[in-house]
C-alpha cells in the first residue's frame, strides 16, 4: 500500500516501513467461542437440573408419608413417632406464626431505619450506620440462636413475659395469648429473634430504593409545601413500592427458612395446646434440625421430608407471588388509554 | 370557574400545626427505629465477644472436643474441619457460579434459558438451607449409607453457587458496553473479550461476591446437620463425618454441661470474628477498586 | 450591582425585592450581591450561559436550597415586605406560596386527580365536591382539563411529556400560590408542547407573578415582560424585554444576545 505520492517528503519513510504480511486467520477464536459457550451454558443448565433434582428428591423421600397421610397431613396436629402417626400442623403453624410476628416487628422498624438513613441522618453518619445495619445481616444465625437462648430468653421472661402475664392473664382473648410458662422460649421469642435477623435485609433494600428516587421528584413535593414525612410517605414510598415489596418478600423468605435461630428458642415441643405465644412450639425447620438425624427410616423420616417439601413450596410460592406482584406493578404504571 | 376568592394567609395554619406535629413524631420514631437496630447489634456483638473471650484459651486451638464435664479440651477438630469444608465448598462452587453468571450476563439476556435460569437462581437463593441439606442427604448420604464431609461440602457448595451467580451477573452487568465494543472492534473473539476484558474489569466485584459467599457458608449450620454431621475426633478423611464449628456449637450449647457451654461461646466468638473480618475485607476490597 | 434601580416602569407594583443576595455552594460563591425587583403579575425571564446562576437564584426564592446542607444564602428576598429567607413562618407554608415547575416533568406516582389534589390535601380540608371543583379549576388553568377530564383516575405517568408538564403546572396552581417559578420548563419537550406552555404562561400572568429561567433566548423574548441577564453569578442587566433585546445598555448583554458567545 502506497498512500503517499512518490515525491513527498514521507515517501522515503513509507518505503522504509513496510506493512507486515497479514497473519493467517486464527481458528482458535471460533473453537474457543464454542467451548466457552458450552461451558457457561452447561453451568446454567446445571442450576436448572439442581432445582428439578431438589423437587424430585424431596418428593421421592416424602412419598411414603404422602401416600400414607395425604393432604390432611397439613392440618393434623398429631406427631407420634412411636405409633407412627404424623401430622404437620404444629410445625406449619409455628413456621407461619413466627414469621408473621417477625414481619410485624421488622417492616415498620426497617421503614424507620431507611427513612432515617435517607432523610434525617447527617452525611458523615450515613456510611457507618448503614454498615452497622449490614453487619447485623452478616452475623451467622447460630450466634443469634445461642445468644437468644442463653442471654435473651431469661431477660424476655423476666421483663416482658411475666409482667404481661400478670397484666393480661385474666383478660379473655389476650389472656389466651399470654398463657403458658413464661420462661422466655416459644413462638414470641422466636418471632422477635427472627425480626432482628431480617431487619437488616428489609432495611437495606428500602434504603437503596429510597436513595435512587429522583431528587427532582422529591423537590416537586417539597415545592408544593409538603413536610419531610409527607414527601416520604406520600411520594417516595408509592414511587418505590415495587422495591419495597421485593424487600419485604425477601425478608419473609428468610424468616420462613431460618433454622438455627428458631431451633434454639422455640422449645422443640410437638403439641399445639393453645394459641399462646409463650408456649414452647416447633417450626418446620426446628423439627427437622432436632429430629432428622436420628429419625427412624420409614414414616418418621418420610414425614419430616414431607415437611421439608411443604416448606420449600411455601418459600417458592412467596417468591413467585412477589415476582408476579412486581410484574403487575410494572405494567400498571405504564398503562395508557 | 376562572377565579377563586383571594387567598387568606391564615387559612392554612390550623391544619398545618397538626402536620408539623405528625412530621416531628414520624421523624422521632425513625430515629428510635435506627437506635433500636443499632442497640441489638451492639448488645449481641458485645455479649458474643465478652462471653466468647472468656472461653478462649490456647487449648481451644490445640486440643480436640472433649467429653462432657472434662477439664481439658478444645475445638481444634471443629475449627480445622470447618476450614477444610468451607474452603473446598467455595473452590467447588465458585467456578460453576462464575460460569453460570457469565452465561446470564453475556449470552443470556434474551431467550428462554437465561430467563429461566435467573428465576431458578432466585428460587435457590431464597430456598431454606435446611432443604438443601435434605436434598444432599437423599442423594449422597442415603446412597453412601453414612454421613460424610464430602456430603457437607456438596451442600455448602450448593449454597455458594446461587450467591456467586447473582453477584457475578450483577457485576458484569455494570461494565459498560462500550468496553466490550472496543474489544470486539479489534476483532477479538467473544470468549476472549469476556475472559480478558469484561471479567477482568469486573474482577473486584466478582471476588467480593466470592468472599461474601464464603462468609455466608462459614456460619451455616443447617446444611451440615444431616450431611457432615459432626465428629468427636480429629479426621481429615472426607468420607467420614467431620467435626465442624457450627454443629459442634449447636450440640454443646443445647447441652446442660458447663464446660461444653463455655466452649460453645468460644466457638461462636471465633465464627463471628471470622465472618465479620471477611465481610469488612470484602467491603474494603470493593471500595478500593471502585 | 445596581443594574436595576427602578428598571421597572413607574406604575409597576413590586412583588419581590431581592437585596444584596449572595449564595454559596460550600466555599464556592455562585451568586454575587444580586439586587433586583420582580414586578407583580408580569413574566420575568432570566437568561444567561450555563453556570451563570439563574437556576440557583430561582431555587433561593422558594428556599429549595435548604434541602442540601452545604448550600447557603445571605441577604434578603422580600415578598410583600417580608424577608422569605428569615421568615418565622414554616418553610412549607412559604413554599406553598411560591410554586415551582422543574426542567423535567415530575408527575407523582398516583392518579391525575390525586396529583392535582396532593398539595391541596396538605393544607385544606375540602369536601369531595369542593375538591372536585378545585381539581377542575386547576386543570383548566393549566390548559389540560379537556384532555384529561375523562381519565382523571389514570396514572399521571401515562400522559405524554407535554401533558405531564402541564399536570405539574396545574398541581402547583391548585394550592393557589402568589408566585410561580419555572426552571427551564420546556427543555424536555417538543416544539408543539413548548408552544402550548408558552401560551399558558402568557395567560397565567394575569393572576400570578411569574419568573422563568430559560436558556432559549427566543423563548424569553416571546414570553416575558422583563428580562434579567446573568453571567457568572452577577446580575449584569435587567430591564423591559423589548429594551434588553433591541437596545441593551451593557456590552456583555449585547454580546450574549447576538450570539457572540454562550
Amino acid at each position: 500500500m502506497d498512500a503517499t505520492l512518490p515525491n513527498s517528503p514521507y515517501a522515503e519513510d513509507a518505503r522504509a516501513v513496510q506493512m507486515p504480511e497479514k497473519p493467517p486467520a486464527r481458528r482458535s477464536g471460533k473453537l474457543g467461542d464454542l467451548v466457552f459457550l458450552g461451558l457457561t451454558r452447561g453451568a446454567a443448565i446445571l442450576t436448572l437440573l439442581l432445582l428439578v433434582g431438589i423437587l424430585i428428591s424431596l418428593l421421592l423421600g416424602a412419598w411414603p408419608a404422602i401416600r400414607e397421610f395425604g393432604l390432611p397431613f397439613l392440618w393434623t396436629a398429631e406427631w407420634d413417632p412411636v405409633q407412627e402417626k404424623f401430622g404437620g400442623l404444629v410445625m406449619i403453624y409455628g413456621t407461619l406464626m413466627t414469621s408473621l410476628i417477625a414481619l410485624i416487628i421488622a417492616v415498620p422498624v426497617s421503614f424507620g431505619i431507611a427513612l432515617f438513613l435517607t432523610e434525617l441522618s447527617p452525611r458523615w453518619l450515613k456510611r457507618p450506620l448503614g454498615t452497622a445495619i449490614e453487619l447485623l445481616a452478616a452475623i451467622p444465625s447460630i450466634v443469634y440462636g445461642m445468644w437468644g437462648l442463653l442471654v435473651f430468653a431469661p431477660i424476655l421472661s423476666t421483663y416482658v413475659q411475666q409482667p404481661l402475664q400478670r397484666a393480661f392473664g385474666d383478660v379473655p382473648v389476650l389472656g389466651a395469648l399470654v398463657s403458658g410458662a413464661p420462661v422466655g422460649i416459644g413462638i414470641l421469642s422466636a418471632g422477635i429473634i427472627l425480626a432482628i435477623m431480617i431487619i437488616p435485609f428489609i432495611a437495606a433494600v428500602m434504603r437503596d430504593v429510597f436513595e435512587v428516587t429522583p431528587a427532582m421528584l422529591k423537590e416537586s413535593a417539597y415545592g408544593v409545601g409538603a413536610t419531610t414525612w409527607e414527601v416520604v410517605w406520600r411520594v417516595v414510598l408509592p414511587y418505590t413500592k415495587a422495591g419495597v415489596i421485593g424487600g419485604v418478600m425477601l425478608g419473609l423468605g428468610r424468616a420462613l427458612g431460618e433454622t438455627m435461630a428458631v431451633t434454639f428458642v422455640i422449645g422443640n415441643f410437638n403439641q399445639l395446646n393453645s394459641l399462646s405465644l409463650f408456649e414452647a412450639a416447633n417450626s418446620i425447620t426446628s423439627a427437622l434440625a432436632n429430629e432428622f438425624a436420628e429419625a427412624a427410616p420409614g414414616l418418621h423420616s418420610a414425614s419430616l421430608i414431607y415437611l421439608g417439601l411443604v416448606l420449600f413450596l411455601i418459600t417458592f410460592v412467596v417468591l413467585a407471588f412477589s415476582k408476579l406482584l412486581l410484574m403487575q406493578l410494572a405494567k400498571g404504571e405504564g398503562s395508557r388509554t | 370557574m376562572s377565579a377563586l376568592p383571594a387567598v387568606d394567609a391564615d387559612y392554612r395554619l390550623p391544619l398545618h400545626r397538626r402536620r408539623k406535629v405528625i412530621n416531628a413524631v414520624a421523624l422521632m420514631l425513625s430515629l428510635l427505629a435506627m437506635a433500636f437496630g443499632v442497640f441489638w447489634l451492639i448488645w449481641i456483638l458485645w455479649d458474643t465477644l465478652f462471653l466468647g473471650v472468656q472461653g478462649l484459651s490456647v487449648a481451644i486451638f490445640t486440643q480436640d472436643t472433649p467429653p462432657p464435664n472434662a477439664d481439658t479440651g478444645g475445638l481444634r477438630n471443629a475449627i480445622v474441619g470447618s476450614l477444610v469444608m468451607v474452603l473446598l465448598a467455595t473452590a467447588v462452587g465458585t467456578p460453576i457460579g462464575i460460569l453460570a453468571g457469565v452465561y446470564l450476563a453475556e449470552y443470556g439476556q434474551r431467550g428462554w434459558l437465561g430467563n429461566v435460569t435467573r428465576f431458578i437462581n432466585d428460587t435457590l437463593l431464597s430456598a431454606p438451607s435446611i432443604v438443601i441439606g435434605l436434598f444432599v442427604y437423599t442423594i449422597v448420604v442415603a446412597q453412601m449409607r453414612h454421613f460424610s464431609a464430602m456430603a457437607g461440602i456438596i451442600a455448602l457448595a450448593l449454597i455458594v453457587i446461587p450467591v456467586v451467580i447473582r453477584t457475578t451477573e450483577n457485576m458484569l452487568a455494570l461494565i459498560p458496553n462500550s468496553l466490550r465494543e472496543a474489544a470486539f472492534a479489534l476483532g477479538t473473539p467473544k470468549w476472549i473479550v469476556i475472559r480478558s476484558v469484561t471479567l477482568k474489569a469486573a474482577r473486584a466485584g466478582v471476588v467480593t461476591g466470592v468472599l461474601l459467599a464464603l462468609a455466608r457458608i462459614s456460619g451455616e449450620t443447617a446444611p451440615l446437620l444431616f450431611t457432615a454431621l459432626s465428629n468427636q475426633f480429629f479426621t481429615m478423611n472426607l468420607q467420614q463425618p467431620m467435626a465442624n464449628l457450627p454443629v459442634t456449637i449447636f450440640k454443646f450449647a443445647m447441652s446442660p454441661f458447663s464446660n461444653w457451654q463455655q466452649m460453645a461461646w468460644a466457638g461462636v466468638f471465633i465464627i463471628t470474628v471470622g465472618v465479620l473480618v471477611l465481610n469488612i475485607l470484602a467491603r474494603v476490597l470493593f471500595r478500593q477498586r471502585h | 450591582m445596581d443594574a436595576t434601580a427602578s428598571a421597572l416602569k413607574h406604575n409597576e407594583k413590586v412583588k419581590m425585592r431581592v437585596r444584596d443576595l449572595n449564595f454559596y455552594y460550600g466555599k464556592y460563591q455562585a451568586l454575587k450581591s444580586i439586587n433586583l425587583e420582580i414586578p407583580e403579575k408580569k413574566v420575568t425571564a432570566f437568561i444567561g450561559p450555563s453556570g451563570c446562576g439563574k437556576s440557583t437564584l430561582l431555587r433561593v426564592f422558594n428556599r429549595m436550597f435548604e434541602l442540601y446542607p452545604d448550600q447557603r444564602a445571605e441577604g434578603e428576598v422580600n415578598v410583600d415586605g417580608e424577608n422569605v429567607l428569615t421568615s418565622k413562618e414554616d418553610v412549607a407554608l412559604v413554599r406553598a406560596k411560591i410554586g415551582m415547575v422543574f426542567q423535567k416533568p415530575t408527575p407523582f406516582p398516583m392518579s391525575i386527580y390525586d396529583n392535582v389534589a396532593f398539595g391541596v390535601r396538605l393544607f385544606e380540608n375540602l369536601s369531595k365536591s369542593a375538591m372536585d371543583d378545585r381539581v377542575e379549576w386547576a386543570l383548566r388553568k393549566g390548559a389540560l382539563w379537556n384532555e384529561v377530564k375523562d381519565k382523571l383516575g389514570q396514572s399521571g405517568t401515562s400522559l405524554s411529556g407535554g401533558q405531564q408538564q402541564r399536570l405539574c403546572i396545574a398541581r402547583g396552581i391548585a394550592v393557589r400560590p402568589e408566585i410561580i417559578l419555572f426552571d427551564e420548563p420546556c427543555s424536555a419537550l417538543d416544539p408543539i408542547s413548548t408552544a402550548k406552555i408558552e401560551e399558558l404562561i402568557d395567560e397565567l400572568k394575569s393572576d400570578y407573578t411569574v419568573a422563568i429561567v430559560t436558556h432559549n433566548m427566543q423563548q424569553a423574548a416571546r414570553v416575558s415582560d422583563y428580562t434579567a441577564y446573568m453571567y457568572l453569578g452577577d446580575l449584569v442587566e435587567f430591564g423591559e424585554t423589548d429594551q434588553i433585546f433591541i437596545k441593551p445598555r451593557k456590552k456583555e448583554t449585547e454580546d450574549y444576545i447576538t450570539g457572540r458567545f454562550g
